[in-house]
């Protein structure tokens, strides 16, 4: 599979490293260029070397999304740092690029629900934490 | 009508003000604790403090019985997000959302935020009313007089190069007052030859414009 992650933060780089690992086909994009040091950190391999792809861009940027191959891409998953654009970026993939799978990291659990019942896969870090923290705290 | 403002810069402060001063009542939702605290001294009530795209924030504010919702924030993402949640989850038939960046255009259509309005796209239709094709420059308006005076550019292989004046067709109401060739300017007589690269200056009766600009500038002339 292709798989592109727009967010080179500790979730993408480390589900980058993972996916390349697997064999799959990895492109990674993030407005930073220093972010790239995440994906070589603990490797053997530089992460070009290992087979993967990095773009620098400005996540909302037709043109950087597109060199990064959005437009092949079967897996897109938005894991920048802020709610708003993964929310934005993520529904462009769907509805535009038609990307088969569509993953959007969103930290807000309210939007993350309403958005999730609209059809769009979201990862809600905050919620996870939410019933995590009752489990250990609150069961007997 | 009840009117919900998301941003409160100098956009969403000074439309709250209009809207207020047409006896609107106007929620505006600023997310900068500094700026909210400026606004509030003017604004009191009518500005609560908060992130508008989160969705009880937009709920405190009142947004199941609002009948505009506006997001001139200065993020493009928010501002969709904003009318999104409006239209679609809380059934808001009017939301007009301000565009930033105007290449981000495409993503407000794209995801059914409409009317989206943006500053440069504005003042470039402006631009181009003023000068309704490229190559026309529109020197002078006498409106009282109903006249105008305008520049326009002989292009390469249009029709009226190598032409002479007479054989030009023009309409009623317009005519080539003057020549501008190799720094030089002179006023044409029925039989001057006009040369691709010229300038020519035209007065004509203001809206014939468009049927002149195809002769000097073929290609473009159908479009505008």
């Amino acid at each position: 599979m292709f798989i592109l992650i727009v967010g080179c933060g500790r979730v993408g780089s480390a589900v980058a490293k993972k996916a390349l690992a697997d064999g799959h086909e990895v492109s990674v994009l993030d407005s930073d260029p220093l972010s790239h040091e995440r994906l070589d950190k603990d490797q053997t391999a530089s992460w070009e070397d290992a087979g993967g792809r990095f773009t620098v861009s400005a996540a909302l940027e037709i043109d950087g999304l597109i060199e990064a191959g959005i437009e092949q891409a079967d897996v897109f998953i938005a894991a920048t740092r802020g709610d708003n654009t993964n929310l934005v970026i993520a529904q462009i993939a769907q509805r535009r690029y038609n990307v088969p799978r569509v993953v959007a990291r969103v930290a807000d659990p309210g939007r993350a629900k309403w958005y999730a019942d609209q059809g769009l896969h979201t990862i809600c870090p905050t919620q996870i934490a939410i019933e995590q923290a009752e489990r250990m705290a609150l069961s007997a | 009508m009840y009117v919900i403002i998301a941003g409160a810069g100098k956009v969403g402060w000074n439309l709250a003000r209009e809207l207020i001063a047409k006896d609107r009542e106007v929620t505006v939702i600023e997310s900068d604790h500094t700026r909210f605290r400026v606004v509030e001294e003017e604004l009191e009530h009518a500005v609560q403090y908060g992130d508008a795209t989160e969705l009880w924030i937009l709920e405190r504010a009142g947004i199941q019985r609002a009948d505009l919702v506006i997001a001139v924030t200065g993020d493009d993402e928010d501002n969709i997000l904003i009318c999104q949640v409006a239209k679609e989850k809380y059934g808001c038939q009017r939301i007009v959302a301000r565009v930033n960046n105007p290449r981000n255009l495409q993503h407000f259509k794209l995801l059914g935020v409409q009317p989206a309005v943006s500053a440069t796209d504005l003042i470039l239709r402006l631009i181009e009313h003023e000068v309704p094709e490229y190559g026309l420059i529109q020197l002078l308006a006498l409106e009282e007089e109903h006249l105008e005076i305008i520049e326009l550019e002989v292009a390469e292989g249009c029709e009226a190069a190598g032409k002479r004046v007479q054989e030009i067709s023009l309409p009623d109401g317009s005519l080539i007052i003057s020549v501008l060739r190799g720094g030089a300017g002179f006023v044409p007589k029925a039989d001057s030859v006009i040369e691709a690269g010229d300038q020519v200056l035209l007065i004509l009766d203001p809206g014939l414009e468009q049927q002149i600009t195809p002769q000097f500038a073929p290609g473009v002339g159908a479009s505008a």
